[in-house]
C-alpha cells in the first residue's frame, strides 16, 4: 500500500503536471470565483512553466469555453450532462477523481463556496492528498523539510488565517500530489488575461467513473432566491460588530447606510449572535470587500474580520474602546458609543450634503 | 413504527476563539491559545440535537458522540449526556497528535467502523480550523454518500431520510439513502438545555483513564458499579487502522510557517463623540467626495 501510494507519487512529481481549476456555473454563468481562480491560476501556470486547465461538470455549457479562455484557460475539460446540474456531492467527486488520477494535475484550486467546501474534502480523501480551505494567498516556493532535510522546489504555499484568524498559516503538501486549495469568493481578483487561451475543449470520458451509486442521492426539490443582499458590489459598507448591542440596536447601522447610500456589513460575533443574517458577513468566513469607505461600528477587529476589510480605500472605526485592535487598520478612530455616535453623523451628514 | 436508528455525531472540543478577550492576548498584540476556554464546538451541538430529534422521533434509537482529543474531551461526551444523548466514545493516543483534517478523518472512519452506526451525524465545521472537511472525508472513507449543510430532517422512511439543506442562497431538500453522513449547519435548531435529571444520572460519568487517575473518587466507585456511567475511551490499539495513516507522519499536509498575527499599529487620527468632531469628520468626508 505505501509501496504503491511511494511508487504513484514520484511517477506524478516526475511527470509534466498541469494546473486544474473546477469551475461552478449556474444556468450558463460562470461564478466570479471560478475566473478569479482562472486569474490566479494563470500566473502560478506561467511561473510553473505548465498548461492551466479548466474543468467544467453541468448541463448545456456549449460556448462557455470562450469565456474561460478568456481569462487564461489553456483546456477545457467537458462533461456536459443533466446528471451533473443541480450539483450533486457524488457524481461530480467520481468524474474529477477519474480525470485527476488520469491527468495527473499538480494543483487543483476549488472555489469556498458551499459545492466546493462539500466535495473537495472528498476529492483530498479519496486520493489520499491534502487540502487546504479558505486560502488567502497562493504562492509558488522551496521548502526544506526540517526533519528530513529533504529538498522540495516549486511547493503551492497555502496560506490562510487559522485559529480564528489570530494566526497565519503557511501550509504545504510536500509529498502528495494533486495540491489542492479552495479559496473563497472575492479574495483573489479577477482580471482577463493578458493573452485569451487556446480553451480547447477536451471531453471528459465520464461514463467510465460514474457508477449506480453514485446517483443515490436525489434531489426532491430546490429553491433558489435572487441574491439579495450585494455588499461586495458596494462603494460604502456600514459594518456593525458585536458592540451594536442587541439586534434592535443594529438598526442603526441599515439607517446610516440608507443615508449614505451605502450597504450594511457584519462581523462574524454579530451574525453569531443573530444580529443580522449571514450573507452579511465581512471576514475570513464571510466576503471579502474593498469599498471605498468602510465604518466598523462595535467591532473589534479581530483579524477574522480585518482579513475581509482591510483592503478598504477609507476605514472609520466607532468603538468605545480606544484600544480596539479595528484602531491599528483605521483611518479615524472614533472612541464613543454607537448608539451615540450613528446618530450624530446621519444628523451631520444630512446637514452638510445639501 | 419507525425503526430504531443507531446514531453517531462527531463532535469536537475547542479552544473558544471567537471572543478571545483581553487576558488572553500577550503583551506582543499575539493570542495566548491555552488562555482560551475549551468549548464544545457550536455546530456539533447544532448536529447533537438533528440526533436527539432523530432519536425522539424513532423509539429504540441510541445517540452516541464519537470524539477525538486528550481526556478532558470528555466533558463534551458528559456534556451530551446531559442533554439526551447516551453515551459516547473518547479516541485518544498521542499517535493521533498532529493529524490533519485527513489523517483525523481515517482515526474517525476507522473507529466508526467499529462502532457502527445508521447515521452518522456532525456539525458544518469547527471554529478552531474552519475546514468543513472532516464531515466529507469521513463518508468518503466509509463509502457513504453525505448531505452537508443540513438543516432538518423532514421525513424519515424506511432505509432514507428526506433533509432539507441551506445553500449560499437558498434551500434544496434532497432524499439520502442510508446509512449516510449528514454535516449540520448553525442554521438548525438550536440545542436543548441540559436535563437536571440526566444530569443526576450522569454526572459521575467518566472514561477509564479518568478513573484510574482517582481510583478513590466518588465517580470511580460509581462507574464500578453502574455500567451506563463507563465512556467508552478508544486508542490506536482498540482501532483496526494503518498507523502509516495516523498523526502527523499520516498528514498530507504540512505546516510550514505560522505567524502570529501582530496587530500593526498605524497613525488613526483620534476623534471624539463629540459633536464638533463628528460634525468636522463629515464635512471633510464630503468634500473629499467620499460621501456624497
Amino acid at each position: 500500500m505505501n509501496l504503491f501510494r511511494a511508487i504513484r507519487s514520484v511517477n506524478s512529481l516526475l511527470k509534466m503536471n498541469n494546473i486544474f481549476v473546477y469551475i461552478e456555473s449556474e444556468q450558463g454563468v460562470v461564478a466570479d470565483v471560478s475566473l478569479e481562480l482562472l486569474t490566479k491560476g494563470r500566473e502560478l501556470a506561467d511561473k510553473l512553466g505548465v498548461k492551466l486547465e479548466a474543468v467544467l461538470l453541468g448541463e448545456n455549457l456549449s460556448g462557455m469555453e470562450k469565456e474561460l479562455a478568456q481569462y487564461g484557460a489553456d483546456t477545457v475539460w467537458v462533461a456536459d450532462d443533466k446528471i451533473f446540474a443541480p450539483f450533486r456531492t457524488l457524481p461530480h467527486t467520481s468524474v474529477l477523481c477519474g480525470l485527476i488520477k488520469a491527468e495527473q494535475p499538480q494543483i487543483v484550486l476549488f472555489g469556498a463556496t458551499p459545492i466546493g467546501r462539500d466535495f473537495a474534502p472528498r476529492v483530498s480523501s479519496a486520493l489520499h492528498s491534502g487540502l487546504t480551505a479558505d486560502c488567502t494567498q497562493l504562492e509558488i516556493g522551496p521548502h526544506k523539510d526540517p526533519k528530513s532535510g529533504k529538498e522540495y522546489s516549486d511547493l503551492l504555499y497555502q496560506i490562510r488565517p487559522a485559529f480564528g484568524g489570530n494566526i497565519i498559516a503557511t501550509i504545504v503538501n510536500p509529498d502528495h500530489r494533486p495540491q489542492m486549495a479552495t479559496v473563497r469568493e472575492g479574495v483573489m481578483r479577477k482580471q482577463v488575461a493578458a493573452q485569451t487561451a487556446a480553451g480547447e475543449i477536451k471531453p471528459i470520458e465520464w461514463k467510465q467513473y460514474i457508477t449506480e451509486e453514485d446517483l443515490a442521492v436525489e434531489i426532491i426539490s430546490r429553491q433558489i432566491e435572487e441574491r439579495k443582499i450585494n455588499i461586495k458590489g458596494a462603494g460604502i459598507i456600514v459594518a456593525g460588530g458585536y458592540g451594536m448591542g442587541s439586534k434592535e440596536n443594529f438598526r442603526l447601522c441599515h439607517e446610516l447606510a440608507e443615508v449614505l447610500g451605502g450597504e450594511v456589513g457584519a462581523s462574524r460575533a454579530a451574525v453569531d449572535a443573530g444580529f443580522t443574517e449571514h450573507e452579511r458577513q465581512v471576514g475570513q468566513t464571510g466576503v471579502t470587500v474593498r469599498p471605498k469607505l468602510y465604518i466598523a461600528c462595535g467591532i473589534s477587529g479581530q483579524i477574522q474580520h480585518t482579513a475581509g476589510m482591510d483592503e478598504s480605500a477609507m476605514i472609520i472605526s466607532i468603538n468605545k474602546d480606544a484600544n480596539a485592535p479595528i484602531n491599528k487598520i483605521a483611518d479615524y478612530a472614533i472612541t464613543g458609543d454607537v448608539s451615540e455616535v450613528i446618530p450624530m453623523m446621519i444628523k451631520y451628514y444630512k446637514q452638510n450634503s445639501k | 413504527m419507525k425503526k430504531a436508528l443507531k446514531i453517531v455525531v462527531l463532535a469536537k472540543q475547542v479552544p473558544d476563539t471567537r471572543n478571545v478577550g483581553k487576558d488572553a492576548m500577550t503583551a506582543e498584540g499575539t493570542v495566548n491559545r491555552a488562555a482560551l476556554p475549551a468549548i464544545f464546538n457550536p455546530e456539533d451541538l447544532n448536529a447533537l440535537e438533528l440526533a436527539l430529534r432523530l432519536k425522539d422521533e424513532c423509539e429504540g434509537s441510541t445517540v452516541h458522540i464519537l470524539t477525538m482529543g486528550p481526556f478532558r474531551a470528555a466533558d463534551i461526551i458528559r456534556d451530551a449526556m446531559y442533554r439526551g444523548a447516551d453515551g459516547g466514545y473518547l479516541l485518544t493516543d498521542r499517535k493521533f497528535a498532529g493529524s490533519d483534517t485527513l489523517a483525523t478523518s481515517y482515526a474517525l472512519s476507522c473507529a466508526l467502523r467499529q462502532i457502527g452506526a445508521d447515521v452518522i451525524v456532525a456539525g458544518r465545521q469547527a471554529i478552531d480550523g474552519d475546514t468543513a472537511q472532516v464531515g466529507p472525508q469521513v463518508a468518503e472513507k466509509l463509502g457513504l454518500p453525505q448531505v452537508t449543510y443540513a438543516e432538518e430532517v423532514l421525513q424519515i422512511e424506511e432505509s432514507a431520510l428526506i433533509i432539507r439543506r441551506r445553500l449560499e442562497h437558498g434551500v434544496e431538500v434532497v432524499k439520502t439513502p442510508l446509512p449516510a453522513v449528514i454535516t449540520v449547519n448553525n442554521s438548525a435548531a438550536a440545542i436543548r438545555p441540559q436535563n437536571a435529571r440526566l444530569v443526576m444520572k450522569y454526572k459521575y460519568a467518566m472514561i477509564p483513564s479518568e478513573i484510574a487517575a482517582a481510583p478513590e473518587s466518588l465517580s470511580a466507585k460509581m462507574c464500578g458499579e453502574r455500567d451506563y456511567l463507563r465512556i467508552v475511551e478508544m486508542s490506536v490499539a482498540d482501532i483496526e487502522c494503518d498507523e502509516a495513516q495516523l498523526g502527523l507522519t499520516g498528514s498530507p499536509t504540512k505546516v510550514k510557517k505560522i505567524e502570529n498575527v501582530v496587530f500593526q499599529a498605524k497613525e488613526a487620527k483620534r476623534l471624539s463623540s463629540e459633536d464638533s468632531d463628528i460634525n468636522d469628520l463629515m464635512v471633510e468626508l464630503i468634500s473629499s467626495h467620499t460621501l456624497g
